[in-house]
């Protein structure tokens, strides 16, 4: 709730004018009867026409300043609110965007999907009906109470009692389904899942001719979710009835009070028919807030959800300047000092007692078995995760004391899985480097070897990749991806076994280009083939998350049992 | 026109409710008569309350005791026709729900390949959702509506006929500027729902691929383009909100006015004599309560405008066509022998770009038949078509005979095992995710494949074993591992012929090897296609059919291909050559 508010503290205006207008509105409403009260008097009783027409003209000003006021609070209560949703939603994306690897991998997509969309379109209502009834209702509840306390102090006890047991009822009904539609939400998102899954591995089900299996699935899925939708509604319904039944005993009440006070000649039977009315209006106006209270309390549980995730901040650590760890001194320009990996949740470390140097424009191969450590070891040059043991420097500097856009501004990684994004091939290429030039793309087309992709493709560069690249193959989205990273033309450049889907030819030529750039690049190469790395000047072999060999092509075929095994089952 | 389309739709999925809703109506007769009489009998117990001395405490109890039966009454009957109304709109909501799951299964491949599946998530959740919270207004609150409409009507009748007259004239303007309002909110809303979709896609997009989008921190710009869709979305959204929300007001306007009729036609005729004062207070208060409903209503409608739009989203993917359902119900038998022809086959995703012509090949039962060819050339189309995915332009495709249009999809598609680069897990134990080509395997096969395909150590070290539950798309698990996982998984199956589309690319080389041999063992009298960057991968295949744009360029054994000395021997040798 705390976010919320304080998005709506930017709303000051359009917050305090919408129930403002929408209070307005009320009293003109109990002015009608007045108006109508003095027809009767002065119009009828003394039989004068003009009087009644005059009443009847005040009656429909009422009702034209009445329409003025309450649009006037629709329109600020429905502006207030979606300033509230559309403000939530870019935090959020920009909270979301601003998490550790680490993050993303516990929360998972699905669900920070959900919080994006659906729960903050229940806020948007929330906020809505709230601006708009949640004054008013009190304001009438409260006013006609303090009026029936004006007509008899001691019928109006009857009134002193029956809000507080209504109050009580109303929030206990609350309290109980909240955290029933916290259940059901997250039935919703289990549901979501299932739902992605399918749409992600359709090829996979109708291979292994799933999709009955799966239809099942979901539909146990979608029961559970109906179960507690069910549930709670039965919970939250039970508010209006159970209202309706205090309300009509406390007229009972009302009615007996007053009977015996008009028996003993202390009030007439009209005091009682107003306490009468003063009820009913009560009533009318609980029915509204029950039906908004149920509303908001849906709202209230999704604001929660929406506001857990604007709770979590990113762990990644930072390093002061002046940390013990921040720098050293060295001629080395990558330095891994006893570096130590725990993933979050992980019993054992997956990378330990990793202790190596890169000199400025050394090429590094990285090579090693499924699982080995490669990929998470190349992740904590640009400080994706933090290494949980030991430092990485880079020129000297710990990688933690660098800000990450700087670090990540030098780095340019290609990570394992080739991702492009919906737009142009160039908008993509672009995402390296904004400014680059026609000839900086030419470049890095060149380079990553795919200007065949482009000349391809109708359109060339400005060819249309579609949602999750799928115009695309497999060899050309690496391509482009290594092409994305080359035109940042970064100081250090790592490519995560991301030529694993190229010929060999392609990745000979590949890895020639980018030796031959100009500039003194430092260059991680991770692959599963030695041939992809044996010209490297130092070779790291991993095996299980530690160093067990390291040196050059040679020296590791005379001194490294792993590293002969692995070339001997690639050469002929 | 389409709004009374969608409408007859929904109206099919609440058919089979029927019995609830014409309980809900009932139930809603029942407690709209008894809160209209309750007033009714409070006004008899204030009239025993006459004065000093002069009150009738024997009957004031008697009617306390119907008026308390009576809301009992009505709170009960309330509270189960509020379940009636949810278990009808979840139940609806639920159908409609696996109606476009099962769709999602039986849409052509060429449809999910083209749409984003953060829209068609967003129809299949949260348009539904939408959906369903308009439907369950409706329920609660247009009956009640309607009938509290007619039933004050009842009463006025027998008060004045001349001033219902009124009532009853002035009482279309109300419905009127409903209508016009809701017309107009229909579009404003459909537009919403739109850029919802484009802005849910976007998310989508984005969350998934976060760690791409911090790698080249490119946050900035995500967020740029996100507020510019969040605008757009917050624009749309405010005229939507606020239109709708013109029509409570509206309407109330147009009930004072009519209030304001009544008043000074009541008036008029009280001066005349024709009507009592107390009849004419008597019938404010009614005409009060008879326009209230109408509040209620076209607020209701509004909201069914939004449920309506979202309904239209739904539909529209439940209504997408089908692939062509299996016109014949012929089976493949279960243990084919694996003779592949393919004879003049032409296909293209797209009309306009032709991608293979003119293929034709003739595979013999148990022979391994290796693809290779530079990216783009056709290869994972072939694949496409083998298992029917998409279904050839012309030319035809038979297994030991049959040509595989004649024979049901999952009949052929029982017949092959496949194994693709793109690995997929759905979250559930690892046993599950194994066991899904073979669902009754025992555990010792099951073990006995996971040792074949090298992923039994991995999985042996998880927390649970093969128990272990593992998360959305394969959660913790690296690549490889992933791709161990759907290697075990068809090493359990052993279906007679096999597809392997860059099955081992995550694979490190050491472990491939041993596979390899498990492979060799596997594909002994299986017809098989493999598809390999790693020219050793397929070297031992009896045929190897290099592509290029849509066409067999070679074709031969890898000895025979490397003496002709053309594209294929030239790839061969560049791998060594550094």
């Amino acid at each position: 709730m705390k976010s919320i508010i304080k998005i709506l503290g930017k709303y000051k205006k359009e917050t305090v004018l919408a129930p403002l207008f929408k209070l307005l509105e009320a009293s003109f409403e109990l002015l009608v009867p007045l108006v109508v009260a003095s027809l009767i008097d002065y119009g009828i009783l003394q039989s004068d026409k003009g009087h009644i027409i005059k009443s009847f003209l005040l009656l429909i000003l009422l009702a034209v300043v009445g329409l003025i006021s309450s649009v006037t609070a629709q329109y600020f209560s429905a502006k207030a609110a979606i300033g509230v949703s559309t403000q939530l939603r870019s935090d959020m994306f920009a909270r979301i965007q601003s998490f550790s690897f680490s993050e993303l991998d516990k929360l998972g997509t699905s669900t920070m999907i959900t919080r994006m969309t659906s729960d903050i379109n229940q806020v948007q209502n929330g906020v809505n009906m709230f601006l708009r009834l949640f004054l008013r209702s009190p304001f009438i509840v409260f006013g006609a109470m303090i009026m029936a306390f004006t007509v008899d102090v001691k019928g109006a006890l009857v009134f002193a009692g029956t809000i507080p047991v209504l109050s009580i009822v109303v929030f206990a009904i609350i309290l109980v389904s909240i955290p029933l539609y916290k259940k059901s939400q997250q039935n919703l998102d289990n549901l979501t899942a299932k739902t992605r899954e399918n749409l992600s591995g359709v090829r996979v089900i109708r291979a292994f001719c799933q999709e009955e299996k799966e239809i099942k699935e979901f539909r146990t899925l979608n029961e559970i979710l109906n179960k507690s939708q069910k549930y709670v509604g039965k919970i939250s319904a039970l508010m209006n009835p159970v209202t309706y039944v205090i309300i009509n005993v406390a007229i009972i009440i009302l009615i007996y009070v007053g009977a015996l006070r008009v028996d003993s000649g202390l009030i007439t039977q009209g005091a009682v028919v107003a306490l009468y009315n003063y009820m009913s209006q009560i009533l009318v106006e609980l029915i509204k807030l029950a039906n908004l209270i149920i509303t908001l309390t849906k709202s209230v549980a999704c604001a929660n959800r929406v506001e857990s995730i604007l709770a979590i901040h990113s762990t990644l650590e930072t390093m002061a300047e002046n940390d013990i760890n921040a720098t050293i001194n060295t001629t080395d320009y990558i330095v891994f000092d006893n570096v130590g990996l725990t993933y979050q949740n992980a019993g054992e470390e997956s990378l330990s007692n990793i202790n190596f140097t890169v000199k400025k424009g050394e090429t590094i191969g990285i090579i090693g078995g499924t699982g080995s450590g490669k990929s998470s070891l190349v992740n904590l040059i640009p400080h994706l995760y933090d290494c949980t043991r030991g430092n990485v420097y880079i020129d000297g500097i710990n990688v933690k004391a660098y800000s990450p856009e700087k670090l990540r501004e030098k780095i340019g990684i290609v990570l394992q899985k080739a991702v492009l994004f919906k737009g142009s091939i160039r908008e993509n290429i672009l995402w390296g480097n904004p400014d680059a030039t026609k000839e900086d793309i030419g470049k890095a087309i060149e380079i990553s070897q795919s200007k065949d992709v482009i000349s391809a493709k109708k359109n060339g560069l400005d060819e249309m990749i579609e949602h999750g690249g799928r115009n695309l193959s497999g060899g050309q989205k690496q391509r482009l991806t290594i092409a994305r990273a080359i035109v940042k033309n970064p100081d250090i450049l790592i490519l995560d076994d991301s030529s694993s889907a190229l010929d060999y030819a392609t990745d000979a030529k590949l890895r020639q280009a980018i030796h031959s750039l100009d500039k003194n690049m430092t260059v991680f190469i991770v692959s599963q083939r030695t041939s992809s790395i044996m010209s490297a000047d130092k070779i790291l072999v991993l095996d299980d998350g530690k160093i067990v060999g390291m040196g050059t092509h040679d020296e590791l075929l005379s001194n490294c049992n792993i590293y002969q095994e692995i070339h001997l089952s690639q050469t002929r | 026109m389409k709004q009374t389309q969608t409408i007859k739709k929904i109206l099919s999925y609440i058919k089979q409710y029927r019995i609830y809703l014409v309980f809900s109506i009932v139930l809603a007769l029942v407690t709209v008569a008894f809160t209209l009489y309750i007033p009714i009998l409070i006004g008899k117990a204030i009239d025993c309350i006459v004065g000093v001395g002069n009150v009738n405490f024997e009957k004031i109890f008697a009617v306390f005791s119907q008026i308390a039966i009576l809301s009992l009454l009505t709170a009960f009957f309330q509270w189960i026709m509020n379940l009636i109304n949810n278990k009808m709109t979840y139940h609806v909501a639920r159908d409609i729900r696996n109606q476009a799951m099962t769709k999602i299964e039986t849409l052509p491949l060429n449809y999910l390949d083209t749409h984003s599946n953060g829209d068609t998530l967003s129809r299949i959740i949260t348009d539904v959702d939408q959906f369903s919270d308009g439907l369950l207004m409706g329920f609660t609150q247009l009956f009640t509506g309607i009938i509290t409409i007619i039933g004050t009507l009842a009463f006025m009748l027998s008060v004045n006929p001349i001033i219902t007259a009124v009532v009853v004239v002035i009482t279309p303007l109300s419905l009127f500027v409903a209508k016009f309002v809701s017309s107009k909110t229909y579009h404003l809303f459909k537009l919403q729902s739109e850029i919802r979709g484009e802005q849910t896609a976007f998310i989508e997009e984005m969350i998934e691929n976060q760690k791409v989008v911090q790698a080249y921190n490119h946050q900035k710009e995500n967020q740029q383009n996100f507020e510019e869709i969040n605008q757009r979305l917050a624009k749309s959204s405010l005229k939507a909100l606020f239109f709708s929300s013109l029509t409570n007001p509206s309407t109330r306007f147009v009930n004072n006015i009519v209030y304001g009729g009544v008043a000074l036609s009541g008036g008029l005729m009280a001066i005349t004599g024709t009507l009592s004062v107390g009849s004419l207070t008597c019938f404010l208060s009614y005409a009060n309560q008879y326009t209230k409903p109408f509040n209620e209503i076209s607020g209701v409608i509004t909201e069914l405008q939004n449920a309506l739009a979202c309904a239209d989203r739904v539909f529209e993917l439940i209504e997408t066509p089908s692939e062509i359902s299996d016109t014949h119900n012929q089976h493949l038998p279960e243990n084919v022998s694996g003779n592949i022809t393919l004879n003049k086959v032409y296909f293209s995703y797209t009309p306009d770009k032709k991608l293979i012509e003119n293929f034709n090949l003739n595979v013999i039962s148990g022979q391994r038949v290796a693809i290779v060819g530079p990216t783009g050339c056709g290869k994972t189309t072939l694949i496409n078509l083998l298992m029917r995915f998409y279904d050839t332009v012309s030319g035809e495709i038979t297994v030991d005979g049959y040509e595989i249009k004649s024979v049901t999809r999952n009949s052929l598609r029982r017949n092959y095992g496949m194994i693709l680069q793109e690995t997929w897990l759905k979250s559930g134990t690892i046993k599950e995710n194994i066991t899904i080509g073979k669902p009754d395997a025992t555990d010792e096969e099951i073990i006995e494949a996971c040792k074949k395909a090298h992923s039994h150590n991995f999985i042996k070290r998880l927390p649970d074993g093969y128990d272990t539950v593992i998360g959305e798309d394969g959660g913790d698990l690296s690549q490889g591992q992933k791709q161990l996982l759907c290697i075990s998984r068809i090493m359990l199956s052993l279906p007679p012929m096999l597809i392997l589309d860059e099955a081992t690319s995550s694979i490190d080389t050491r472990t491939e090897m041993r596979i390899q041999n498990a492979f060799q063992q596997m594909m002994k009298g299986r017809t098989s296609f493999i598809v390999a960057h790693r020219l050793s991968t397929v070297k031992n295949a009896d045929i190897l059919l290099v592509m290029k744009d849509g066409h067999i360029i070679e074709q031969g054994t890898h000895e025979q291909l490397l003496e002709q000395d053309g594209f294929y021997a030239n790839l061969y040798n560049s791998q060594f050559a550094v």
